[in-house]
């Protein structure tokens, strides 16, 4: 029987195409499935196409529960949009007809790659890694795995010495608002980070281990509001090609598996949001700053917005 | 100030938006003197590039005058005159320092959203949509330049703005094409596409020693351009059989070396273009690659192939047995700008190249719209657009 994996690969393509078709000029596609263009429908379409284009990335990124769920969902926006479109007096009943009877075979493939790839996670773990590596520094066999890495164009000794001040974190860590060292020797210090929702969670964490331009581990203690560790290792890069940098996360999700899916339908996809940090990290370590641009916003959540200057008063 | 941004398929509208503001370090402020229309820009215009958002900037060639800077720009004064580079580039990751600029690692702020469509992201670019960044281009009065220290290149004194515009973008991009060809002496190089990019890729593939190159569209202006201005021998593929009349002029062989000048948009008489209009348009291929097959399948065995036109994302019926079994070599690449200004500068200088034949027609930038619609259906013998600001 086809794989999870195979039949969301297959969608991939399917929604890359149906996305990039309704998002820029709905019109024409408005018209192929046989409902005329008409302005309070184009928006409809266009939020149709952007969340084809969204699952299809979602999907090329890592076929995972949610995304596969919510191609099911985005199903049944379609059947809802097309029965709509159904039953007013303008359309072309036989080319809706069509459409729906094309989404509606869409949709069966959907749920049944839904439920294998949700089967396989199920096994493995949902999307991150745990089992056999996690909990090397948390002791909890059901934490999350999540790893990571960059290189950057600077010396090891300069590298490890950035990451090691542990104040410096929240300048690339979006989601940390303030690490704050208890001792002088800055190996214990207090953590304060924002979760999904608006929640603010904090905790105390002590250093485990540091071998200087090599390796510093870390780890929450007794008490934190979420169980956590990491560990990251710096290596030169041959050629010298600048620093290698492997980060592993562990943290014990609040509401397990459960509250891991809620936090990513919140946009904060744990993975993602590590390798953003890392890709931050490069930029502050080699050009001494975040990149900004005009059409790309937000701190925590990254928005888009027309690529012009923002007033004043925005 | 006023820009040309987009608003939706085939309309730009000159808008009113809020002067820019410097926002990282690094950055220029400039008062934008001339700026132009690219071939680039028609594929954003035409709606073929997704993540176009409806009040984009358009534009990425431009020159002007700096008039403030970040605290940490060093190489620029207030009053500085100076044409800008249209990629966006650090100077300082890997991948700037091995010259390959437009693929710059720190550049782009929407990395994260670009690496799932092509694998790993490219660097920003200005005015060409949030996939390279979502930065404002330059078809304003203002515009905000990144990384000053970098990318801007001054202007020496008593040089127009006509003669060192092209140096953002048309003329490297193009000297870049040749480049990537290899050209050795006796080389016969085949050029697709006689608009600017076209023109100014048959100028350097002989600059760069070529022995004949040829040039083929079917706009008979711009293939009259390209024998009068840069020596071509042409071909009009309405008239004309492109490959019985490429291997009759290459004593059956093909040419050295095929450059790619034509990109995603390609028209065609062969019944391949009605396939791939009909898939593009339904979106189920995003490109339609017919002077790039043709390009492949005409060069000869061994040869290069140089691709500076620009595809989106993904095309159907490529020609991979002709490239492989054939032991073709495909280079390609958005062009690193930064490592020819200055060589460029200097050939204008001394007279080697005269960008200026190019320019067919000058607007207000209050009138983009319209330059936009001409140099799209090639009307009153349109080649290049110039806007002042
Ligand atoms: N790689 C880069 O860095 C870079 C930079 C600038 C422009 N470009 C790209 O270069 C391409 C050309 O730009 P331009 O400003 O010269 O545009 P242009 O629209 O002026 O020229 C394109 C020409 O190609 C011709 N053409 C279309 N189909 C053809 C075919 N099948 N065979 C031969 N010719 C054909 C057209 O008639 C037209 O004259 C565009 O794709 C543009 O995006 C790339
Ligand atoms: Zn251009
Ligand atoms: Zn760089």
């Amino acid at each position: 029987m086809a794989s999870g994996r195979t039949v969301a690969r297959g969608l991939v393509s399917f929604s890359l195409s149906l996305g990039l078709l309704q998002v820029p000029p709905p019109n024409r596609f408005s018209t192929w499935i046989g409902v005329p263009p008409r302005s309070d429908r184009r928006a409809g379409v266009r939020a149709v196409g952007a969340r084809e284009l969204g699952a299809a990335a979602g999907l090329l990124a890592q076929p995972r529960p949610v995304w596969m769920w919510s191609r099911v969902a985005g199903d049944a926006m379609d059947l809802a949009l097309l029965a709509r479109a159904a039953r007013s007096g303008d359309t072309r009943r036989d080319r809706v007809g069509g459409a729906i009877a094309g989404v509606a075979a869409i949709t069966a493939v959907d749920v049944l790659g839904t439920v294998l790839v949700t089967r396989e996670a199920a096994k493995n773990g949902s999307g991150s890694r745990s089992g056999e590596e996690a909990g090397r520094l948390t002791g909890d066999k059901s934490a999350r795995l999540v790893t990571a890495a960059v290189t950057v164009n600077r010396p090891r000794e300069e590298v490890y010495a950035f990451w090691r001040d542990f104040t410096r974190l929240p300048q690339f860590m979006l989601h940390l608002e303030e690490v704050r060292e208890l001792d002088a020797e800055g190996r214990r210090s207090h953590w304060k980070a924002n979760a999904p929702g608006g929640a603010t969670v904090e905790w105390d964490a002590e250093l485990i281990e540091d071998r200087p331009n090599e390796r510093i581990s870390w780890r929450s203690l007794e008490g934190a509001d979420v169980t956590n560790a990491g560990t990251v290792r710096f290596e030169d890069a041959p050629g010298g090609r600048g620093t290698r940098v492997h980060v592993d996360l562990e943290y014990s999700a609040p509401g397990g598996a459960f509250g891991t899916i809620v936090a990513r339908l919140a946009g904060e996809e744990p993975r993602q949001q590590t390798w953003d940090d890392l890709r931050r990290f490069k930029q502050v370590l080699e050009i001494g700053e975040i990149v900004r641009s005009e059409g790309t916003i937000g701190e925590r959540r990254i928005r888009q917005r027309p690529a012009q200057p923002v007033g004043d008063d925005a | 100030m006023r820009a040309n941004t987009w608003a939706g398929r085939n309309s730009v509208e000159v808008r009113d938006v809020p002067d820019p503001k410097i926002l990282n370090a690094q950055d220029a402020i400039l008062k934008i003197s001339s700026t132009a229309i690219c071939g680039s820009d028609l594929h954003l215009y035409d709606g073929y590039i997704p993540t176009v958002m409806n009040g984009d900037i358009l534009g990425h060639e431009f020159m002007g005058e700096v008039v403030e800077l970040g605290p940490e720009v060093a190489n620029l004064r207030v009053g500085d005159r100076v044409v800008v580079p249209f990629p966006i580039a650090c100077g300082r990751c890997w991948s700037c320092q091995q010259g390959l600029f437009s693929v710059c690692e720190n550049s782009n702020p929407n990395g994260w959203l670009q690496e799932k469509l092509y694998g790993f992201p490219t660097g920003g670019v200005f005015g060409y949509s949030h996939l390279t960044g979502g930065y404002p281009g330059g078809q304003a009065e203002y515009a905000r330049v990144p990384f000053a220290d970098v990318g801007p290149l001054k202007v020496p004194d008593g040089m127009t703005d006509d003669q060192v515009l092209f140096l953002s973008d048309v003329l490297p991009t193009a000297w870049m094409a040749a480049e990537m060809c290899d050209i050795r002496p006796g080389d016969t190089v085949a050029v697709w596409g006689a608009g600017p990019i076209g023109l100014y890729a048959v100028v350097s593939a002989y600059l760069r020693g070529a022995e004949r190159v040829i040039a083929i569209d079917r706009f008979a202006y711009r293939l009259r351009m390209a024998r009068e201005h840069a020596r071509a021998e042409t071909i009009n593929y309405e008239e004309q059989d492109v490959s019985e009349t490429l291997k009759a002029m290459t004593g059956g062989r093909g040419p050295d070396a095929c450059i790619d000048a034509v990109g995603m948009e390609a028209h065609s008489p062969r019944v391949d273009y009605a396939y791939d209009r009909v898939k593009q348009a339904m979106k189920l291929e995003t490109d339609r690659p017919s002077a790039l097959r043709e390009a492949i399948t005409n060069c000869r065995n061994g040869g290069v192939v140089s691709i500076v036109g620009v595809y989106g994302g993904f095309v159907d019926k490529f020609p991979i047995g002709s490239v492989m079994n054939r032991s073709l070599t495909i280079r390609a690449g958005q062009c690193h700008v930064h490592r020819y200004m200055q060589p460029l500068l200097e050939r204008i200088q001394n007279g080697d190249i005269d960008p200026t034949f190019v320019i067919t027609h000058r607007l207000p930038l209050e009138e983009a719209p319209a330059g936009y619609e001409m140099f799209k259906n090639k009307q009153d013998e349109c080649v290049k657009v110039v806007l002042s600001a």
